[in-house]
């Protein structure tokens, strides 16, 4: 489908969510052919299960996260859903701030979303309501701070015991 | 720990780490096991420990200095890792690639398929004890990994998709080593389906281990050839075509048994499949024309021009050092690669290094349902399993 026919039939989905619940479509973003609903994280769980059941978005491509601190709403979390019957893609956005990093989970929803969740719970430090195992999965379980965070450095050490890197003895 | 009915009365089950260093595991992944007796009844993934940050580190780094970490993710597709960052960046820009460009990134993108396809074969097959075929399989890489090394200098790690079309011009006499690779390559594969197709001990291992239904495999957004098995057509070279795809006559091998031996078939058809496809790229590539756009101040000016024009050198030290900065937005690109979707998000914020850059990647995806593919199998059905996923941990961990 060339984009401005993807971009019709997806103005066609934002028109019935918005007839479904106009308070769902805060805003839309269209964009090189990709469109963006953003809902408030309220309406998440909701709008997300009127997309599977009712508009036939079956698939959860991806979920991610975004931090564009030191600006607010501090965090997005995005999630890239599907349509393969009716060769769609649409991407569901919520925005929370920095000091209630809290999302609706989507795993009840569309399942795939368990380890996409735990990733970004793990790497951004957002908590998701209802994950059925919201534990770290990449980094130890016993790892202090979240490392995709902007105010997270990109290299560096943490104390690390002198017995184990003598050369690098804390002064 | 958990206390299950046996035979002889009820007994406590035992947990049985399938730990990081594991030869078929494909790489460092943990799998905790409970298990009664010899069958699973749970098992946790444990990941990370490939886990090296690439995404934050993307982070850091300029549009066109991040390329070369995407090979590393997925390396035995690294192409792929490329395309799928130059796709977003390019969707980001605005850019359009001449189709030359195109041709030559499928061809190359298709190889790489048949490499990845060749290593998971040789691997799954030693697994399950076949072990010439790992052989077999490893020699006809050699071949592809030769004309990597004549495009791009490069056995894996090439980097040779760049923002805009490719690195370099395809080097000289490239379309008679193809050529004798493509004339060679069928009868290889049939010599390994001569070893393993009708096979009685092959079939006896793999026919109905690791069942998913589709209903299932769509709900755990499972991708590619898992998917594919199960009995649903969908392939993002179809679906939603990137880079040309829809100009090419190719088939998407389907089955409906969806189990080890069933995605065993359906990736020795996808090899098959793509070799197709680079002898129809091979046809279409003209002897000259351009390998990558024009775009000043984003793609780098050529080396000659660089040395004698002040303004081609202005803009080739503005990318080297400052970089360039495509508008706030952000895109997601989704390609096929042979594990499945593999995705890459990138958000701007307007600056030259990305805001965020994210990869979703289909090993990790996949892995999410080994638990739903291997409950009530044998530990020997584990790596069985783990195989026919076929995961890649750097895919996985990042």
């Amino acid at each position: 489908m060339s984009e401005s026919g993807q971009q019709n039939a997806t103005s066609v989905i934002v028109e019935k969510l918005r007839g479904w619940n106009a308070k769902a479509v805060s805003e839309v973003i269209e964009f090189h052919g990709e469109t963006t609903v953003v809902v408030p994280r309220e309406l998440l769980r909701a709008t997300a299960e009127y997309c599977r059941a009712e508009l036939e978005f079956n698939f959860l491509s991806d979920a991610t996260s975004v931090d564009r601190f030191p600006g607010e709403p501090r965090f997005e979390v995005n999630y890239h859903i599907v349509s393969i019957p009716k060769r769609l893609k649409l991407r569901l956005r919520t925005r929370v701030s920095g000091s209630d990093p809290t999302v609706d989970s989507m795993v009840p929803v569309w399942p795939g979303a368990g380890w996409l969740e735990r990733e970004i719970f793990d790497l951004m430090g957002i908590r998701f309501n209802g994950h059925p195992d919201l534990r770290r999965i990449l980094l130890p379980a016993d790892w202090e701070g979240h490392p995709l965070r902007r105010d997270y450095p990109t290299e560096g050490f943490r104390d690390i015991p002198s017995t184990y890197l003598p050369a690098f003895k804390k002064q | 720990m958990t206390t299950v009915e046996t035979a002889t009365g009820p007994a406590k089950t035992m947990v049985l780490n399938m730990g990081p260093q594991h030869p078929s595991t494909h790489g460092v992944l943990r799998v905790a096991l409970e298990l009664d007796g010899e069958t699973v009844i749970k098992a946790d993934p444990d990941l990370g420990y490939l886990h090296t940050g690439i995404e934050k580190s993307c982070q850091d780094k300029t549009y066109s200095q991040a390329i070369t970490l995407t090979d590393r993710m997925d390396y035995l597709n690294p192409l792929g890792n490329n395309l799928v960052y130059c796709l977003a960046v390019e969707k980001l820009l605005g850019l359009e690639v001449p189709k030359r460009a195109q041709y030559i990134r499928v061809m190359m993108v298709e190889l790489q398929r048949i490499s990845s396809h060749l290593v998971w074969l040789g691997t799954h097959a030693i697994d399950m004890g076949a072990m010439s075929v790992f052989l077999y399989c490893f020699r006809e890489r050699e071949e592809i990994l030769k004309i990597f090394e004549r495009f791009a200098g490069q056995r894996m790690m090439t980097s040779y998709i760049r923002i805009g079309g490719v690195a370099v011009e395809p080097p000289a006499g490239w379309r008679e080593m193809i050529g004798k690779f493509l004339k060679m390559m069928p009868s290889r594969v049939d010599e390994y389906e001569a070893l393993l197709t009708e096979n009685r001990i092959w079939q006896a291992r793999l026919k109905g281990v690791g069942k998913i239904s589709l209903d299932r495999a769509i709900a755990y957004s499972m991708s590619g050839p898992t998917l594919r098995a199960a009995g649903l057509a969908h392939d993002n070279r179809k679906v939603f075509p990137y880079s040309s795809y829809e100009e090419f006559n190719f088939e998407v091998p389907t089955r409906t048994d969806s189990d080890c031996y069933g995605r065993y078939m359906l990736r020795v058809a996808e090899i098959r499949e793509s070799l197709k496809i680079v002898e129809q790229a091979m046809a279409k590539i003209t002897d000259s024309g351009p390998i990558r756009t024009e775009a000043p101040g984003i793609v780098p000016p050529e080396r000659e021009k660089m040395k004698t024009e002040m303004e081609a050198l202005i803009y080739h030290f503005k990318i080297f050092t400052e970089g360039f900065s495509p508008p706030p937005g952000d895109a997601y690109v989704a390609i096929e690669s042979p594990r499945g979707e593999l995705g890459c998000y990138i958000a701007s914020d307007g600056s030259p290094k990305p805001l965020r850059c994210h990869f979703r990647t289909p090993s990790y995806v996949n892995l999410q349902a080994l638990p739903l593919l291997i409950h009530g199998q044998l530990i020997a059905d584990v790596i069985a399993c783990i195989g026919t996923i076929d995961i890649v941990l750097g895919d996985v961990d990042r």
